[in-house]
């Protein structure tokens, strides 16, 4: 087990979430910066579906109540386990009692705590992602005790760390496509949307991130259509919403620009007012052309 | 019928199929029935395939699938013969309270369209309402058919909790809020009945194709019927459209 002695805020469980379920309106939720998680899991040679802690906000605390090994990847939080700081990206021995404390966000915005063999928490409809509605907890709480399996003795021998793109974390180039909609944006509108600089506004969760930027929009609104993870709608205010893991299966506003899975991740690094571009990959020039 | 259907990407991992950006019940049963014939197909690499009034999206499992071949594929599929069991609407009738109490807006609405309360109840129940698709929120059935007459804009200030069963009408679409939710529609009734329970084994009863009926009931039948949902003894009354 591991108990919960300060939760934090907006702190969950998550693990690559609930595919398949649109068909109901139950979004695919999951962890926001998947390359970090899977940074984690893979240090533990766990699989990269397994569920981890996603730290977001303040400072917190957890106790484990068994020996295990964890890894602790994504944003830098200042982990420190009995009050000794620890690195990031590397395999790390828990002896039972041992308390492992999260404090000052030195860069990033999300830090993740994956276990050896994963968290275990309850599944709902193929996961254990939290979701309003689905799981019974939405974010941690003050004496949680979260399933943990005991486990003495590591697989893995070699105790180096993964090297990490730093570029995940200071990159102000955010790769996009063009979304559905983006070709009936007129010419000055698109050039916009690649020549701005634009930045996270105080609006943000895990449902979207809206950007404090505007540009003009005469578009008007679709008949409601699918919305994916990294979908750019344009709002009627001109505003852009970049919707990440748990937004909405369907949307009426239109898809300007859409955001392949390394730029989500990047996004939700970002921390309030950081300052991007979206750069335009075309389809066409990769190697098959998706 | 023939329909013209585009395919374009969405992205690296997803095609957008779009038909006629129109809201009509032919082109709903030839995307639900594309659906179906996609679903069938038990295809590993597809991870969703997600309805709208006039457009399906097929979202793959990864970026490594080649898009023209993909294409080619769906459009094979959609021109074959579907094998499946024909599936028969259900209608479901669903009780809802339009009292006052409930129906916070009904009595402002009623000024401005110069209407009479129970003409807007009496309207909005007389109709069975077509499920096109579910989205927004889990259980939050798109429902199509509403009459003209009860065409209200949506506020211009949505309000920040709307109750979980709150019946509402916003623009031309009426529905039902699965949950306590934000919301802009216009809210006329109530009802006990759960569109989304994430301990049935089949969490929202309705699906892309069924009918609602809503039934008024007075607020002594509201609290008995609530009173059965919570025991789990209710069970929503329906009937096969073999019309």
């Amino acid at each position: 087990m591991l108990s919960v002695i300060k939760p934090g805020f907006f702190n969950s469980i998550q693990d690559k979430g609930r595919v398949g379920f649109a068909v109901i309106g139950i979004p695919v939720s999951g962890v926001m910066d998947a390359y970090a998680s899977d940074m984690a899991n893979s240090v533990l040679n766990n699989s990269l579906d397994a569920a981890v802690v996603e730290l977001y906000i303040g400072s917190c605390e957890f106790q484990f109540l068994c020996a295990t090994f964890i890894c602790v990847s994504g944003g830098d939080f200042s982990p420190k386990l009995n009050q000794q700081a620890i690195g990031l990206n590397k395999k790390i021995s828990i002896s039972k009692n041992d308390i492992l404390s999260f404090g000052k966000a030195n860069y990033g915005a999300r830090c993740y705590l994956a276990v050896a063999g994963g968290i275990q928490s309850e599944v709902k409809l193929n996961s254990r992602s939290f979701y309003k509605g689905i799981t019974q907890d939405v974010f941690l709480q003050r004496g949680m005790q979260i399933a943990i399996s005991k486990v003495t003795k590591s697989e893995l021998v070699s105790n180096a760390s993964i090297k990490v793109k730093a570029l995940h974390f200071s990159s102000r180039n955010i790769k996009c496509y063009k979304g559905p909609e983006f070709e009936q944006l007129q010419a000055a509108q698109q050039k916009e949307l690649f020549e701005k600089l634009f930045s996270i506004s105080k609006d943000i969760n895990r449902m979207g991130y809206r950007l404090n930027e505007t540009i003009p929009n005469t578009l008007p609104s679709i008949l409601t259509s699918a919305v994916l993870p990294g979908t750019v709608q344009l709002t009627p205010s001109g505003k852009l919403i970049i919707l990440m893991r748990d937004c909405q299966v369907t949307g009426g506003y239109p898809r300007v620009l859409q955001l392949p899975e390394e730029a989500i991740n990047c996004i939700a690094q970002k921390s309030i007012n950081s300052q991007f571009q979206f750069i335009l990959e075309d389809l066409k020039k990769q190697k098959t052309p998706f | 019928m023939k329909y013209k259907i585009t395919y374009k990407p969405f992205g690296d991992a997803a095609i957008l199929v779009a038909w006629d950006a129109e809201i009509s019940v032919s082109i709903s049963d030839d995307i639900l029935r594309f659906r179906q014939k996609i679903i069938a197909l038990k295809d590993s690499n597809i991870a969703d395939v997600i309805v709208g009034y006039s457009s399906l999206t097929i979202v793959f499992k990864n970026s490594r699938i080649d898009y023209l071949s993909a294409v080619k594929n769906l459009k094979e599929t959609y021109t074959s013969e579907y094998r499946g069991l024909k599936k028969t609407p259900i209608i479901w009738e669903i009780p809802v309270c339009y009292d006052l109490e409930f129906g916070i807006d009904l009595q402002e609405m009623a000024k401005n369209a110069n209407l009479e309360v129970a003409e807007i109840v009496k309207l909005h129940s007389q109709k069975r309402y077509r499920v096109y698709f579910i989205g927004f929120l889990p259980g939050f059935l798109y429902l199509g058919g509403l009459q003209k007459q009860l065409f209200f804009e949506r506020k211009a200030n949505p309000r920040l909790n709307v109750p979980k069963g709150a019946v509402a009408i916003g623009g031309e679409q009426t529905g039902v809020y699965p949950t306590e939710s934000a919301g802009g529609w216009n809210i006329i009734g109530k009802t006990s009945v759960n569109f989304f329970n994430i301990n049935e084994d089949n969490p929202c009863f309705a699906k892309a194709g069924d009918f609602i009926k809503f039934v008024p009931i007075d607020k002594d039948q509201f609290l008995q019927i609530e009173k059965e949902v919570k025991d789990t003894s209710y069970q929503i009354s329906k009937a096969l459209d073999n019309a």
